[in-house]
């Protein structure tokens, strides 16, 4: 049995959250389906509502303050990511880029993510395929294919049979991913360690000079 | 351990009075500090190099050569020189002159730190800014200890039979640091020509400091340059001192606030934490700086930075009054007692003379053809 570490982030900013109810359904299905596959699972759960200041200060600063860092660690650390924002203007939350903008652009090759998203409406229901999607691609983290959004009338009774099924169909396919893989990241998509003794001397840099 | 300034000559208005200096009043600004820098004991006067508003400090030879003749022991060094935009050729001119007219108190930093529009005003561009470094300097160290160079690169025009004058000082080259934040690829320059490594250490957390320390000490024993204890290091350093913490604290706070390398992210507190910034008594800037070795070990050069954010003249000078009277005579003390022996000291140019079996005059001097050089080498030959 392997134990897979998974990060979860979620960009709400309401307490109770929905965007943080619908990161722990995520979560708990994850689990679930992990354990069904014969994996256990330990989850760390990253609130960027915490972090908002830190997060603005890193924009100015350069760097991530020692809290912001060790989130930013919990999540480049994890063997896989549970990422969730409200949806704010047609898109994800400025919070919850912000943070990815933070985070090295290498540093989540390869890892699997679930993608979800919480609105007062349906009709921002495509959020997470034109806005989420492409961000992920873009840092070329491996999101599964089902995304799963939830608004307002998911909650109220009648759509929640059917948030439920998106919700295991999703977790499913995140354990698929996850499960016959060997913990922690692949090393070849492991950003390299620029301090690591050079492979190319300098003598070959400096060739025909 | 030298002891010194560093100063990146920014024309910023002082936010406590909304009044920014002229660019001839920074200027005559950086050369009093320089000069109080002399007065007080300090090693090192250092200069940055900027070509754009609102910085004065493009042409670093000449405040240099004027802050020479007005000095007697300081030596004038750079933070940083372009390696990347200056061509290699007036470099290596500008500074054999300069160390000329000094008498030899000249070392130099190189460095990258240019902005993305800076780069194309020299025909350059942002993305080459590694490999420039690497074949700029290249051809610098050339041109300083060959006679005659045939040159071909992929930056500048190709050099044929090109002499570049007046040649170095007693035959020996001014000594460079290589400046870097958190490019591993300039430790790694530094430590293959085993020359000092400077971080600028501010504005960052000291991890990001250690770490390229580190790396570089490590490839300077793999260069067999010596033991990685026995790598040049150096350190910058930021600091405001009042003899109550919270007097220095509630008088740079405005300048804290307003500066453009700070001003709207963590508080002047979290910055404190965070980075070395430095605001307190001189008993806590000793304190805090003889703490830096516990992260990168016995280092030769310490720089600080107190002359920016629009901070007046005056409050600069009583800083380095401060500086010479009470924090740096307890830190070379401190510092000296704890060096272990094989760590050497700082290269100078008398040292580096020493070490080069004592001066020579490797004046030039070919028959008159001024245009192409190539009567150097055939004199030579």
């Amino acid at each position: 049995m392997t134990t897979r570490t998974i990060a979860v982030v979620s960009a709400g900013l309401g307490n109770p959250s929905s965007t943080r109810l619908l990161a722990d359904r995520l979560t708990a299905a994850t689990v679930e389906a992990l354990r069904a596959r014969g994996d256990d699972a330990t989850v760390e759960v990253v609130e960027l509502r915490g972090h908002a200041r830190d997060l603005a200060d890193n924009l100015t600063s350069g760097f991530a303050n020692e809290s912001l860092q060790a989130s930013i660690d919990t999540v480049v650390g994890a063997d896989a990511v549970i990422a969730v924002t409200p949806v704010f203007s047609a898109s994800y939350s400025g919070l919850f880029k912000t943070f990815f903008d933070v985070i090295d652009k290498d540093a989540l090759i390869g890892t699997p993510v679930l993608l979800g998203a919480t609105a007062g409406t349906a009709r921002h229901s495509l959020v997470v395929e034109f806005a989420m999607r492409p961000l992920f691609a873009y840092l070329r983290a491996v999101p599964v294919p089902t995304g799963v959004f939830a608004a307002s009338e998911d909650w109220a009774g009648g759509g929640s049979t059917a948030l439920a099924g998106r919700v295991d169909r999703a977790a499913g396919e995140l354990a698929d991913v996850l499960v016959g893989r060997a913990a922690g990241r692949p090393a070849a998509t492991r950003p390299a360690d620029p301090f690591a003794d050079p492979t190319t001397s300098f003598e070959e840099l400096l060739k025909g000079r | 351990m030298q002891f010194g300034i560093f100063t990146v000559g920014d024309v910023t208005p002082d936010p406590t009075t909304g009044r920014a200096p002229t660019e001839a009043e920074r200027l005559k600004s950086m050369i009093a500090i320089a000069l109080k820098a002399e007065e007080v004991g300090l090693d090192v006067f250092a200069q940055g190099q900027h070509h754009n508003p609102p910085f004065v400090v493009s042409s670093p030879t000449t405040t240099l050569g004027y802050i020479a003749a007005k000095t007697e022991k300081i030596v004038l060094s750079t933070s940083t020189t372009l390696i990347t935009t200056t061509d290699p050729v007036k470099i290596a001119e500008d500074f054999a002159t300069l160390q000329h007219v000094a008498d030899g108190r000249v070392d130099l930093m190189m460095g990258r730190g240019n902005t993305g529009p800076v780069y194309p005003w020299f025909g350059k561009d942002i993305r080459d800014g590694i490999p420039l470094a690497v074949e700029n300097y290249q051809l610098l160290r050339r041109l300083w200890r060959e006679d005659v160079v045939d040159w071909e690169g992929q930056f500048r025009t190709p050099l044929q039979g090109f002499t570049s004058t007046p040649r170095p000082l007693d035959g020996v080259p001014p000594f460079v640091w290589h400046g870097s934040i958190r490019s591993p690829q300039i430790a790694e320059q530094a430590a293959y020509y085993g020359d000092g490594f400077f971080h600028n250490h501010i504005f960052w957390p000291p991890e990001h400091t250690q770490r390229m320390v580190e790396f570089y000490r490590r490839r300077f024993e793999h260069y067999g340059h010596g033991s990685a204890d026995q790598a040049i290091v150096g350190l910058g350093g930021q600091v405001f001192m009042r003899k109550n913490s919270q007097d220095a604290v509630r008088e740079f706070r405005p300048y804290f606030d307003a500066a453009p390398v700070y001003g709207g992210g963590p508080s002047l507190e979290e910055f404190s934490t965070q980075t070395p910034l430095t605001v307190g008594s001189p008993e806590q800037v000793i304190e805090r700086t003889l703490g830096f070795r516990d992260y990168v070990g016995d280092y030769q050069r310490q720089l600080f930075l107190v002359d920016h954010a629009g901070l007046p003249l005056k409050t600069v000078l009583e800083q380095l009054d401060i500086l010479g009277e009470e924090v740096v005579p307890v830190l070379r003390r401190e510092f000296a007692a704890l060096k272990p022996a094989h760590v050497p000291d700082a290269p100078t140019h008398a040292s580096l003379v020493a070490a080069a079996g004592g001066a020579k005059d490797v004046t030039v001097h070919a028959p008159a053809d001024d245009v192409t050089g190539r009567t150097a080498e055939v004199a030579q030959a």
